[in-house]
């Protein structure tokens, strides 16, 4: 049997088009060892759906610059349920605001990491969050 | 099992995970595939092959729409991107998918970013595995989209029943063309990005190197006439890969290509190469995990100090390597 890779969606959701923090993380889990399927700009929480479950990926990780995250979080979470998808944490990067956070990691958001978060952080949190 | 069954009904969810048991060739993987082979057989396989930055993936993405759109009987489609894993870490970024959001909401289509994992003739070693899933669960059309170093992925050839070949204008010259391998492998040549400079140049040498492959007629200009002169052994069974010029980004040329993978499927089946690639295919893959049980189990009956013994042997050059190994099958040490 071939060892288990981990498996992360990097999703940009909704119309923010600041896609430099995304593809950072998406090279640093790659450098980690991870299989990271990026799906690019303009994504709507149904395509990250779609995406997550075809490719049944262990991690979603979230980039969002827009302050749209209350709006975007929870829909997600909502279609990965809906699809059966349980198991999968989500990570949410990007601007969120201090007094947002403890309602996101209500939610079911596993990791939220704003400007100057580690990569090495990341890498921790994920690894530690699919075992 | 329930997860195969589920498959077999269609579930996407279902598909997914055991598309990822496959590809990590587990128990359950193993026995999902068994489960899952007896339902085989009717997928038309379509690799997509080419050096990177020729446009295949907007292309099977273009080519998945016009199917979807213009297929009255609406059959579904898989689509295996491979990208390349890092030999250093062990990870990848698979991008494939960023091209072809214009699939996305469509249930008849299905995406999977497979990493190559250390396999260097442009798939994985289990995507041969993967379209037999997909194949299994009803996807009539099967698209394989490789790596894409564009010198040295035949395995797809051997995988695909139709192999396109992506080209572009200006990303070398026609020494480029020549080499052996990768146009040697094309059932139909496809110029992409055919709206820049310097296509009529890429068309002519490819055009070239085609005849020289498969010389059946070849036009010559002597003194100001045109003599064209068909072997005698013209063979009317054989299959001049087509070229076809497309601008994938804006759908151009993509019906007149879904035309040609379609001829290409009429001719595999009525020359009988259809039946005989299949042989060819499966064959090795018998051979391939024979090979594989029998190593297993010849292991199993000899004790681990036994074989360590015969190895020293031989590092020593007391015995050759066939000498080792006729001693450890005869079951006796020298």
């Amino acid at each position: 049997m071939t060892e288990k890779k981990i498996r992360v969606l990097v999703a940009k959701p909704g119309l923010d088009g600041h896609d430099r923090g995304a593809k950072v993380v998406a090279r640093a889990l790659r450098d980690a060892g991870m299989e990271v399927i990026y799906t690019g700009l303009r994504q709507t929480p149904e395509m990250i759906a779609e995406a997550a479950l075809q490719e049944d990926v262990d991690v979603v990780g979230l980039s969002i610059l827009s302050g749209a995250h209350m709006a975007l979080a929870p829909r997600i979470l909502e279609l990965l349920k809906s699809n059966g998808q349980t198991h999968v944490k989500i990570f949410i990067g990007g601007i969120i605001p201090d007094e947002d956070m403890p309602r996101l990691k209500d939610m079911g958001i596993t990791g939220i990491y704003g400007p100057g978060a580690s990569t090495d952080d990341i890498i921790k949190d994920v690894r530690e969050a699919v075992k | 099992m329930a997860l195969t069954n589920s498959v077999l009904e269609g579930n996407r969810l279902a598909l997914a995970r055991v598309l990822t048991q496959v590809e990590n060739d587990s128990s359950e993987g193993r026995a999902a595939l068994a489960e899952l082979f007896p339902h085989t057989g009717k997928a038309h396989l379509i690799g997509v092959t080419g050096a990177s930055g020729t446009g295949k993936s907007s292309l099977v993405n273009q080519l998945a729409l016009h199917y979807r759109k213009s297929d009255v009987s609406r059959k579904r489609i898989a689509i295996v991107a491979v990208d390349p894993s890092s030999p250093f870490t062990g990870g990848a970024v698979l991008g494939d998918r960023v091209r072809m959001r214009d699939l996305s909401g469509d249930h008849g289509v299905f995406i999977r970013s497979m990493a190559s994992r250390g396999s260097l003739g442009g798939i994985a070693q289990t995507t041969a595995a993967l379209t037999q899933v997909f194949d299994a669960a009803g996807f009539e059309i099967i698209i394989i989209e490789t790596v894409g170093a564009g010198q040295s992925e035949v395995d797809i050839a051997r995988l695909a029943h139709t192999t396109l070949v992506v080209e572009a204008p200006g990303l070398g010259d026609e020494i480029q063309a020549i080499k052996a391998g990768i146009l040697e492998i094309a059932d139909v040549l496809v110029i992409n990005k055919a709206d820049r400079p310097g296509v009529e140049n890429t068309e002519r040498a490819l055009r070239s190197n085609l005849e020289l492959a498969h010389p059946t007629q070849r036009v010559f200009r002597h003194h100001g006439q045109s003599m064209s002169v068909t072997r005698p052994e013209a063979d009317a069974t054989l299959w001049l890969p087509p070229i076809h010029k497309t601008v994938a980004t804006e759908g151009k040329g993509i019906a007149e290509l879904a035309e040609s993978i379609a001829k290409h499927a009429a001719h595999l089946r009525q020359s009988g190469d259809w039946a005989a690639r299949d042989r060819a295919r499966l064959g090795s893959e018998l051979e391939a995990v024979l090979q594989e049980a029998l190593k297993a189990r010849f292991h199993e009956n000899i004790p681990n100090e036994k074989y360590e013994e015969i190895v020293e042997k031989v590092l020593s050059r007391n015995l050759s390597p066939r000498e080792a190994v006729k001693s450890l099958l005869n079951g006796s040490s020298r």
